[in-house]
């Protein structure tokens, strides 16, 4: 397997990394690169544990081939933080009881946070709509979808 | 955000209602490392060399092995190290050895046969994951395909194939039967006597708990010739237990960490990924990943099992249940895991939470050539209150009483005698459903909107009546003769208050020394528990035993006890040493320890509680 050196900016810093031409992105993350935050919940596309964002687009990084992201602008949970002050997504989340068992909110926060740059007050069928590749077993989703609109500035009753 | 409504209206003057923190919100202490990303499940640990452990499975349900050929695999690149049956110290357990409960009949990678379709019967160890896969691929088995059986009533069968040779019969030991028992009054006397017999089949799926992180664990040695192992458990002690003896090891050899779960739901306590990495560690020195891929936690993983239950109930004409009768087959699949228990809590359960003064069950738990059962979210509760639910609809369908006020007529009262010879205390079904009926604007009686839990009761209600026994069923009958599975017709009679022979012997009423001590508690008053609990037994007329005692139960908390004394739980107490006693520190050299205030929870010199000292915030990037 020919592996390939590639550049591509992590959570605003530029990254170099050797990667085989099989290898997926999620394994290039954790293992090579060492963020940790995608989670390997079925490594075949189907939960969403994995989601990154690829040039603003959420992503699921198990099925991404690591090659391909060579140039482009990754970013994680790792970088939602400004520093000690969270991000309003995150403040949400711990407010409104968002995350249980925490496996999937990694994901769910990627995934939230595309949404929201792209439509900053999306309707509640919009937030739904936009986690619907991203498995939860533990909330039932409820509380993640009204911790998303109040993330956006809205409250949670709107639109249902 | 909380959207709990407390009913403080309801069992007022039982409650101080000085609460510090039920009722307001409280955010869990560990959400801030989930939503940055940075709390660490047992695959955020990464170790350099780290190998990847993978298994062969069967695709039989039920096949004996004639031969398993590895030399292919053997020679596939990558390739460290093939782990055989022969290579696990210990190859047979049972996960409640560990408290002396069943017999070893599992294991570890199956040897001579396999019972359920993905059975592991060989591991590989390779560099890399994908290598580990190719060379599983390219392992061939010899399978002699057996007949198998799927259907738990078909398992009980004359001539069903055996499923485990630890349990012939396909049925779990419970003392002297096949079945778990449980007999109280007499069910014939009340079908005998009843208006109404309605009779039902209920049969529930086994459910996948499906957690977003599969299973698995991480093993490797450490330098003091013990192993790590990062394991996503819910059950890490029994994990330990089971991986020491598995693999024949002293556990202070293991160093188990785990703590943080994806997800379990129950999923998580079978321990069988963490033996696998152990072991793997063990056999080639170097760190071992064994790590469910998504299809194997759908096949492999121990689902709920999957319940049948026949519920037959005589009923009166004016809508009182007298007696109900249950069979239950619990699906247990090719081992035991934890069905047996779920059978116990099960029968515990019964008859729902209502008063029945005859009830008779036999519970089975099948061997089948499913996947292993094990434990999710009340397994043993959850299924048999589905069946017992829909059944009371069909017993109001039958009688034509609305359903809520069926269930609040047959409800437990305070101090009701239950079917496992314990005394119901503290019954709220009464006020759950007025409550339900309230909310759903559901017209129900004025009886039934001022009937209460308090209430009700009666010596009649509180004693154990004549109770019919029989010997049906006993280990090794089964393949003599074919035996109703339906509960028992009575062959002889247990007289009333008296307790039941055999295993029953251990079940008496209630001990008053198992009451909480509201004083040690540290509560103001009493707790209602006790106070309702002297009502309950006040009237009791039956000759148990030991009626439980007004005299022993404290009737309010002595307020001139200093709480500090009423805290040590030995009699010695006014022995102890002085260094024990409240008030100023002994001077020891080391500060004096300050007392933990809630509000001010990083104060210096404070020890938090069930926080360890060793708890670090290791960041990653």
């Amino acid at each position: 397997m020919a592996r390939k050196p590639i550049s591509f900016t992590l959570n605003g810093n530029e990254v170099s990394v050797f990667v085989g031409e099989s290898a997926n992105l999620m394994e290039e993350l954790r293992r090579n690169v060492g963020d940790l935050t995608p989670k390997h919940g079925c490594g075949q596309g189907t939960c969403g544990a994995c989601t990154v964002m690829v040039d603003g687009e959420p992503q699921l990084s198990c099925i991404t081939l690591a090659q391909s992201v060579e140039g482009r602008s990754i970013e994680t949970v790792a970088g939602l933080s400004q520093g000690p002050v969270l991000h309003a997504l995150q403040q949400a989340f711990i407010d409104g009881f968002a995350a249980q068992c925490g496996f999937c909110t990694p994901g769910m926060l990627m995934a939230a946070k595309a949404l929201l740059d792209r439509n900053p007050r999306p309707s509640r069928d919009e937030v739904i709509e936009a986690i619907s590749g991203n498995i939860c077993r533990c909330t039932g989703y409820e509380p993640i979808v009204d911790a998303i609109l109040i993330a956006s500035g809205q409250s949670r009753e709107v639109r249902r | 955000m909380s959207n709990v409504e407390f009913r403080k209206d309801i069992f007022a003057d039982e409650r101080d209602d000085d609460f510090n923190e039920i009722g307001k919100p409280r955010i869990r202490q560990d959400i801030l490392g989930h939503v940055t990303g940075r709390s660490r499940y047992y695959d955020d640990h990464l170790f350099d060399g780290l190998l990847h452990m993978r298994c062969v499975r069967s695709p039989h349900h039920h096949a004996r092995i004639r031969s398993v050929d590895a030399s292919a695999a053997e020679r596939m690149p990558g390739v460290r190290r093939i782990v055989r049956p022969s290579d696990v110290p210990n190859n047979l357990n049972t996960l409640l050895s560990l408290i002396g409960f069943g017999r070893d009949d599992e294991p570890l990678i199956a040897s001579g046969k396999v019972a359920y379709r993905g059975e592991p019967v060989l591991a590989i160890i390779a560099e890399t994951e994908a290598q580990a896969r190719a060379a599983c691929n390219a392992v061939r088995v010899d399978w002699e395909v057996l007949p198998h059986v799927l259907d738990v009533e078909e398992a009980i069968k004359p001539g069903a194939p055996t499923v485990n040779e630890t349990y012939p019969n396909n049925t779990f030991d419970y003392g002297r039967f096949d079945h778990q028992k449980l007999r109280f009054g007499d069910v014939r006397k009340a079908f005998r006597e009843a208006a109404h017999v309605v009779e039902a089949e209920y049969q529930m799926s086994p459910i996948e708990q499906a957690p977003v992180e599969t299973c698995g664990a991480i093993a490797a040695p450490e330098t003091n010739d013990r192993y790590l192992c990062h394991t996503g458990t819910q059950a890490l002690f029994f994990s330990l237990g089971t991986t020491a003896k598995l693999l024949d090891t002293p556990s202070s050899k293991l160093h188990f960490i785990g703590g943080t779960v994806g997800g379990g739901f129950g999923g998580k306590v079978d321990s069988l990924t963490e033996p696998m990495a152990v072991l793997g560690a063990m056999l080639t020195g170097r760190p071992v990943k064994f790590q469910w891929d998504r299809e194997e936690e759908m096949q492999v993983g121990a689902p709920r099992g999957g319940e049948r239950w026949r519920i037959r109930d005589a009923v009166t004409a004016d809508g009182h249940i007298i007696g109900r009768e249950f069979t239950g087959f619990f699906d247990s699949g090719a081992y035991t895991r934890l069905s047996s228990y779920a059978i116990q809590k099960g029968t515990g359960h019964l008859p729902g939470p209502y008063w029945i003064p005859n009830v008779a069950s036999n519970i089975y738990c099948v061997f089948t050539n499913r996947t292993p059962a094990t434990a999710m979210r009340g397994f043993g509760i959850t299924g048999v209150d589905f069946a017992i639910e829909c059944h009371m609809d069909r017993v109001a369908e039958t009688v034509g009483i609305d359903p809520i006020e069926l269930r609040i007529l047959n409800s437990y009262r305070d101090g009701d005698m239950k079917p496992h010879r314990r005394l119901a205390k503290n019954c709220a079904l009464v006020e759950c459903c007025q409550v339900v009926a309230e909310k759903a604007k559901w017209p129900i009686s004025q009886a039934a909107r001022s009937a209460s839990s308090l209430t009700g009761s009666s010596p009649e209600r509180a004693s154990i009546p004549d109770t019919a026994v029989d010997e049906e069923g006993k280990i090794g009958d089964r393949r003599n003769r074919e035996i109703d599975p339906a509960p028992a017709p009575g062959t002889k009679t247990v007289p009333a208050g008296t307790r039941q022979p055999g295993e029953m012997k251990d079940a008496g009423p209630q001990r008053p020394d198992m009451m909480p001590d509201a004083a040690a508690l540290g509560l103001k008053r009493d707790q209602a528990s006790a106070q309702r609990q002297v009502r309950a037994a006040a009237p009791s007329a039956h000759g148990a035993p030991q009626p439980v005692a007004p005299a022993q139960v404290r009737p309010a908390a002595p307020a001139a006890a200093p709480p500090a004394a009423a805290a040590q739980p030995q009699p010695s107490a006014p022995a102890a040493p002085p260094a024990r006693e409240p008030g100023p520190a002994p001077s020891t050299g080391q500060p004096a320890e300050v007392p933990y205030q809630p509000d001010k929870p990083f104060q210096r010199g404070v020890r938090r509680p069930g926080v360890s000292p060793f708890l670090s915030g290791s960041r990653r990037r």
